[in-house]
C-alpha cells in the first residue's frame, strides 16, 4: 500500500552521494536534519513519522470514549494520564517531522484531506470497558513491538522521540493488562466483556504490523536505510509469541482455532488476519473511520478561532514595543 | 436565631463541596479529550482533569473516612444522586466552545487557588495537608487559565467576542462561591475552612486585573444563581452522573 507511494521516489540522487549516505547508515551513524539525505529517505520518513503522529492523536478518541465512563476514580486518573501521554507522543513526533521541513499544520491538513493515514486499529470501536483493557494490552503491546526497535532508527530526531515514547509505553500496556486481569477474574458479565474484547481486537492488532513482507515492495529500501528495523512478519510473530501466554494467564481464549505451538520454529503458528478487511479499513470503510476523521475535522474547525486568536495576540505583543517608542 | 450546626455534618458537607466541585469540573474537562483546538491544549486539559480527579480522591476520601459509614471516595462519587452532590453550579456548566471551558476554568481557579491557600492554614491537619498538595497544582491551573484568557480576550475580534460571551454567560454562576451559608460559617468559625466573604476581595482583585488585561468587560447586574452547594442543581448534572456512574450502577457486584 505505502509501497506504491514510495516507488516513484526512487531518486535521481548522485550515486556517489547515495553510497556515502548508505555507508554512514551501515556504520550506525545517526542522520541529523541539517545533513544531506536522499529525497526518498526524507519523504519516507515524513510519511512514516507523520502517520505515527496522527495515530497517537486519533488514538486518543477510542480511549477518550471511556474516560467519562471509567468505573473508579483511580481508573479515570490512570486513563487520563495515558491519553495525555499519547497526545505528548503526537507532539514529539510532529516535532521530529518538522525537522524534515513539514509543519504540523500541513500534516494535519493532509490527514484531514485523506492524503495521510493513521493506524487502522483506531477505526475499531471501544464498546465496553474491557475494550479499554484490550487496547492497552494489545494495541499498546503491538505498538511497543513496533517502536522498541525504532529507538535505533537512523534518523536522529525520530530515534530520540522513540526513546522518550518507549519509556511511557510500558506503563500503557501494564494498565491495560491490569484492567483485563480484573475483568477476566470478575463477574460473569465482566468475563464476557473481557473475552468479547479479545475476540474483537485480536485480528485488528495483528494487522497493526502491516501486510506480509512478501507484499511490501519498499520494505527492503526502508530496511537498508534503517527506517524500518524488522520485517512486518517478524514483529507479528514476536507479538503473538508474547501475547498468547498472557491470554492463557488471563484464562481467555485467543480467537484462532489454528493457533498452535510450533516447537520446531520455537513460536506459535497462527492464522493470518483478513487482509481484505485491512485494506477496506485503510480505504475508509472501517467501522469508525468516518467518526474518527469527523471528530478530528471538527476539533480543527472549531479550534480555528482559538489558534487565530493566539496568533493575533502574539502579533500584538510583537508590535507593542515598537508602537510604544 | 443562630442555626445549630452539627460540626461533623458540616465538615462532611464542606469536604463534599470541595470534592464534588473538583470531580464535576474534572469530568467536564475530561470530555475534551481528543477534541481540543491545539495539541498543547489536549495535553493541558488532560493534565488539569487529572489533577482535579486526584484532588477528588483526597477530598472525598477524607469525607468518607470522617463520615465513618464505610463509604470511600468511589462510593461517594459513583453512588450518590444529584441532590446529594454539593458542587458549585459553575463547574457543572456544559463545556460549550473552548472559550466557555476556559472562562469557567479561570473563574473557578481564581477562587480555588486562594481557597486552597486558606485551607492550607486549616486547624484540621488532614484538610491542611490536602490543600497544600492541591495548592501547588492549582496555582499552575490559575497561571495557565489567566494567561489564556488574556491572550484570547485580547486576541482577534472573534476570540474577543467569544470570550466576552463566555464571561457574560458564566458570570451569574460565580456568586455562589463567595456566599456563605450556615455550613460555611460554622466551618470558618471553627478555623477549619476560610471565610468566604474574605475570599471575595482576593477573587475580585484577581479577576478584575486579568479581565482588564484581557480587554473584557465585567457584566452589569448583580443577579447570581445559587443552590449547588445545597444540592439544588441544573438539569446538566443528572446527565453527567448518568454517564459517569453508569458502570458501577449497572454492575454493582463488580470490582474494577
Ligand atoms: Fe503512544
Ligand atoms: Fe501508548
Amino acid at each position: 500500500m505505502y509501497a506504491q507511494m514510495v516507488k516513484s521516489e526512487a531518486t535521481q540522487d548522485d550515486p556517489e552521494a547515495l553510497a556515502a549516505f548508505q555507508a554512514r547508515i551501515d556504520a550506525g551513524e545517526k542522520i541529523e536534519p541539517k545533513e544531506w539525505m536522499p529525497e526518498g529517505y526524507r519523504k519516507t520518513l515524513i510519511r512514516q513519522i507523520g502517520q505515527h503522529a496522527h495515530s497517537e492523536i486519533v488514538g486518543q478518541l477510542p480511549e477518550g470514549n471511556w474516560i467519562t465512563r471509567a468505573p473508579t476514580l483511580e481508573r479515570k486518573a490512570i486513563l487520563l494520564a495515558k491519553v495525555q501521554d499519547e497526545a505528548g507522543h503526537g507532539l514529539y513526533l510532529y516535532c521530529a517531522a518538522e525537522t524534515l521541513g513539514v509543519s504540523r499544520d500541513e500534516l494535519t491538513e493532509a490527514l484531514l484531506a485523506g492524503k495521510m493515514k493513521y493506524s487502522s486499529i483506531f477505526n475499531y470501536p471501544t464498546l465496553t470497558w474491557a475494550d479499554i483493557g484490550a487496547v492497552g494490552w494489545l494495541v499498546d503491546g503491538a505498538a511497543i513491538m513496533n517502536q522498541v526497535p525504532l529507538q535505533r532508527t537512523s534518523f536522529g530526531p525520530y530515534s530520540r522521540a522513540m526513546i522518550r515514547i518507549c519509556k511511557e509505553e510500558s506503563f500503557h500496556q501494564r494498565q491495560g493488562f491490569d484492567i483485563m486481569r480484573k475483568m477476566a477474574n470478575g463477574t460473569k458479565a465482566q468475563r464476557h466483556m473481557a473475552q468479547d474484547a479479545l475476540n474483537r481486537f485480536w485480528y485488528p492488532s495483528l494487522m497493526m504490523f502491516g501486510p506480509s513482507d512478501k507484499d511490501s515492495v519498499h520494505s527492503a529500501q526502508s530496511m537498508a536505510w534503517k527506517i524500518k528495523m524488522n520485517t512486518n512478519d517478524e514483529l507479528r510473530q514476536k507479538f503473538v509469541d508474547q501475547t498468547v501466554p498472557q491470554a492463557e494467564y488471563l484464562g481467555l481464549t485467543v480467537p484462532d482455532p489454528d493457533l498452535r505451538w510450533n516447537a520446531e520454529k520455537g513460536g506459535y503458528d497462527f492464522s493470518e488476519p483478513d487482509w481484505t478487511e485491512f485494506f477496506e479499513v485503510l480505504k475508509g470503510n472501517g467501522p469508525c473511520n468516518a467518526e474518527r476523521l469527523a471528530a478530528r475535522q471538527k476539533a480543527w474547525d472549531d479550534g480555528a478561532w482559538v489558534r487565530d486568536g493566539l496568533m493575533a495576540h502574539a502579533a500584538k505583543q510583537r508590535s507593542a514595543p515598537i508602537a510604544a517608542e | 436565631m443562630g442555626a445549630v450546626v452539627d460540626m461533623d455534618a458540616a465538615l462532611f458537607a464542606g469536604l463534599c463541596r470541595l470534592g464534588d466541585s473538583t470531580l464535576v469540573l474534572g469530568h467536564r474537562v475530561s470530555e475534551w479529550c481528543g477534541h481540543a483546538p491545539v495539541l498543547e491544549e489536549d495535553i493541558a486539559l488532560a493534565n488539569t482533569a487529572l489533577d482535579l480527579i486526584g484532588q477528588t480522591q483526597m477530598w472525598l476520601g477524607l469525607a468518607g473516612e470522617m463520615e465513618g459509614k464505610a463509604r470511600n471516595a468511589d462510593a461517594l462519587a459513583f453512588h450518590r444522586d444529584v441532590w446529594e452532590f454539593r458542587n458549585l453550579l459553575l463547574v457543572e456548566r456544559p463545556n460549550g466552545d473552548f472559550g466557555h471551558t476556559l472562562m469557567r476554568q479561570f473563574l473557578f481557579d481564581a477562587w480555588h487557588q486562594p481557597m486552597l491557600t486558606g485551607l492550607a492554614q486549616s486547624r484540621d491537619a488532614r484538610v491542611a495537608e490536602i490543600a497544600a498538595k492541591a495548592g501547588k497544582e492549582v496555582a499552575y491551573h490559575l497561571e495557565r487559565s489567566a494567561d489564556l484568557v488574556i491572550r484570547l480576550g485580547d486576541g482577534s475580534d472573534e476570540s474577543h467576542a467569544r470570550m466576552q460571551v463566555a464571561l457574560d454567560t458564566l458570570w451569574p454562576y460565580t456568586g455562589e462561591m463567595m456566599t456563605p451559608d450556615a455550613t460555611d460559617t460554622a466551618l470558618a468559625d471553627a478555623g477549619i475552612m476560610p471565610d468566604l466573604v474574605g475570599l471575595q476581595a482576593t477573587w475580585d482583585g484577581l479577576v478584575r486585573d486579568v479581565l482588564a488585561e484581557a480587554t473584557l468587560a465585567i457584566p452589569d447586574g448583580g443577579f447570581m444563581h445559587k443552590g449547588g452547594k445545597q444540592g439544588q442543581h441544573s438539569e446538566h448534572l443528572g446527565h453527567m452522573l448518568a454517564t459517569m456512574q453508569f458502570l458501577p450502577r449497572a454492575y454493582p457486584d463488580a470490582t474494577w
